[in-house]
Formats: structure tokens, C-alpha cells, sequence
């Protein structure tokens, strides 16, 4: 029997971008995929669209920023007893093309959580020098902690397991949540995998990270970064 | 080291450890805890750094040393607890929402099972 697997689309004002998604998920005929946006209160007609597409939906009532609406999703994915979950930003960058990718990765090795990197090799993706930097540094940093070889701990696309969801399910950070779950998986002994995928720039929509705001990104991920290592450690 | 050095920095370094405690234990979100781990550094430094008071005074043109320590914590409190208010009056308004969110669906989920009936 196959896997039921779910497509978790976490949405902020992505009326522009998310049709095109959808459409190009639907055409995706193998595997029987699911797909559940959550629309994080947006201010525009996303949830119009989502009605509109016909998809399964929860429609947060207050805003939780993309860590809340995830573990969202994954509430949703453990109550409806999906086997794999995963992660596509609403914007667009992951496409659907790449999906197999994470997916065969997963059937074959049963690895527990699957990361569509960037920077296994090199890609046609290109981003800023101070953002690369960034990057470097939290798989410095990631390295320390865990001893583990992620490169790409800020990518969104991601898949996860029912053992990974079911702790993401539980516990999961609210804000920048990429970096920092890795360190929970870990910490649970789950295996972190990443595949190399091509990303696109966005569709539409901002980026959650802006520059003026990096600096405190660096921060505040260092801090949970390193705050989750030692409370789950005692466990 | 003068006594009140060792003071200042055994006391600083345990409020520090406790900041640490709180967030293990999940009750101090990392958001706040940015802010009160940088006041305690801040006040590790000038622990050790017994001139330091001196010498920002006279950047600052301020006579008197500790006028600009009350000047300067009293302003910082106050940004404090402005923003504070300002997280507490979110959580206000979020917590309506959910509540009258809940109201409606019970309302509706009854609906349902009276038609049901």
C-alpha cells in the first residue's frame, strides 16, 4: 500500500502566486498527493482563492507567523493520519517539479526528514552575499551543535515523516522555525537528509526575512539554536 | 578586583543563568530573552570596565556619573514597557477573536446537530 502524503502550503498573502502552484501540484498525477494550505490570517483575498481552487484549507483566525501555521498543518497531518508531510511555501520558489526528488528520496532510504537544498551543488539559484554568509554560518553553527552536515537549514521544502510530525506536531518554533527544528530532529535522533533541488525566485509576495531585520534573525535563531540543544538534551 | 566587582559579576552571572532556566523550561519566550540577555551583558561589562561609567559620562556630557545611569535606565524601562503594553494589547485583541472565532463554530456545529435531529 502506498503512502498517503500530504502537501502543507503555508500561505501569508499569496493571492497572486498560489493558483499557479496548485495547478502545477494537480498535474502531479503519481503518488495520490493531498494538499492543505493553511492562510495564516492574510490581509488580501487569499482565502478567496483557496475556495475558489477547491483545496483543503485551514483558515487561521488570528496571525501565528509561519511556525505556528506549519505545526497548524502538522496537527492536521497527525489527525488525519498522513504517513508524510511536505513543506511548499506559498510563493512559489519550491516547485512542484522538484517534489519527486524529496519524495523518491524518502521511499528508498526512509529517511526521516528530507531537506530540498539549494547548495549541494551548484544550482542556477543565486541570492545576496550578506544571505549566503548567513547561511554559512548556521551550517557552522548547526555543525557544532549536532555534528551534522546541513547546508541549507533555512530551505522551507521540506518533507517530513510520521515520526518527525508527530514531534513537530507537539513542539514546533513560531518564529524562523527552519533552523532551529533541525536541532529538535536531531536531538530526537531522527535522520536529516538534503537532496539538491532547483529553487525559482518568488512568484510573488516578500521574502520573511528582510535585510534590515537579518541581524536580529541571526540572533534570535543563535539563541534558540542553542537554548533547544541543551533543554533537549536533558531528555 | 574590588569587592563590589565581585559582587556586581556573581550577581549578574546567576541572573544570567536564571534568564537561561526560563527559556529552557519554556516560559520565557527567546524574543524577550534577546533584551535580557543583552542588559545583563551590558552590565557584566561595566562591571569589569570600573571607568567605563566615567568615560561614557564625558562622551555623553553628563557632570555627574550616575545621572546618566538613572537617565539612561529610566528611559530604557520606560521603551520597555511601552512595548510591552504594546505585545499585552495584541494578545488582548487575539484572544477576542479566538474567543468570538469558538462562539461561532459552536453555533454552528450545534445548527448542524439540530438539523440532524
Amino acid at each position: 500500500m502506498g503512502k498517503r502524503i500530504l502537501i502543507i502550503i503555508p500561505c501569508y498573502n499569496e493571492e497572486a502566486s498560489l493558483p499557479a502552484l496548485v495547478k502545477e501540484l494537480r498535474t502531479i498525477g503519481a503518488y495520490g498527493l493531498s494538499i492543505l494550505a493553511v492562510n495564516d490570517c492574510s490581509t488580501d483575498r487569499t482565502a478567496e482563492v483557496i475556495r475558489k481552487l477547491g483545496i483543503n484549507s485551514l483558515e487561521l483566525p488570528i496571525n501565528l507567523g509561519i511556525g505556528g501555521a506549519m505545526q497548524s498543518g502538522f496537527l492536521y497531518a497527525q489527525e488525519n493520519n498522513f504517513d508524510v508531510a511536505v513543506q511548499m511555501d506559498g510563493d512559489g520558489q519550491h516547485p512542484p517539479a522538484e517534489l519527486h526528488k524529496l519524495l523518491e528520496y524518502h521511499l528508498n532510504k526512509g529517511t526521516n526528514v528530507v531537506i530540498g537544498s539549494r547548495f549541494i551543488t551548484r544550482s542556477d539559484f543565486r541570492s545576496t552575499w550578506t544571505r549566503r554568509i548567513g547561511i554559512r554560518y548556521l551550517y557552522l553553527f548547526n555543525k557544532l551543535l549536532t555534528g551534522k552536515h546541513i547546508y541549507d537549514s533555512t530551505s522551507g521544502f521540506r518533507l517530513l515523516d510520521k515520526q518527525a510530525i508527530d514531534i513537530a506536531a507537539s513542539m514546533y518554533p513560531d518564529e524562523y522555525p527552519e533552523p532551529e527544528s533541525l536541532i529538535l530532529f536531531s536531538k530526537y535522533g531522527l535522520q536529516v537528509a538534503e537532496v539538491a533541488v532547483n529553487m525559482r525566485t518568488r512568484q510573488g509576495g516578500v521574502s520573511s526575512i528582510k535585510s534590515f531585520t537579518s541581524f536580529y534573525y541571526i540572533v534570535k535563531v543563535t539563541i534558540a539554536m542553542f537554548y533547544s540543544y541543551i533543554r533537549y538534551s536533558k531528555k | 578586583m574590588a569587592r563590589i566587582q565581585i559582587i556586581a559579576i556573581s550577581i549578574s552571572a546567576l541572573f544570567l543563568l536564571y534568564i537561561s532556566y526560563l527559556i529552557i523550561k519554556g516560559r520565557l519566550r527567546e524574543e524577550y530573552a534577546i533584551t535580557w540577555i543583552a542588559c545583563t551583558i551590558i552590565l557584566i561589562v561595566f562591571s569589569f570596565w570600573r571607568n567605563g561609567l566615567e568615560i561614557m559620562s564625558h562622551l555623553f556630557g553628563v557632570y555627574e556619573a550616575p545621572n546618566l545611569v538613572f537617565t539612561g535606565a529610566i528611559f530604557a524601562i520606560l521603551i520597555y514597557l511601552l512595548h510591552l503594553s504594546v505585545v499585552n494589547s495584541r494578545l488582548h485583541s487575539d484572544n477576542k477573536k479566538l474567543a468570538q472565532e469558538i462562539a461561532l463554530l459552536k453555533e454552528r456545529i450545534n445548527k448542524i446537530l439540530v438539523d440532524k435531529e
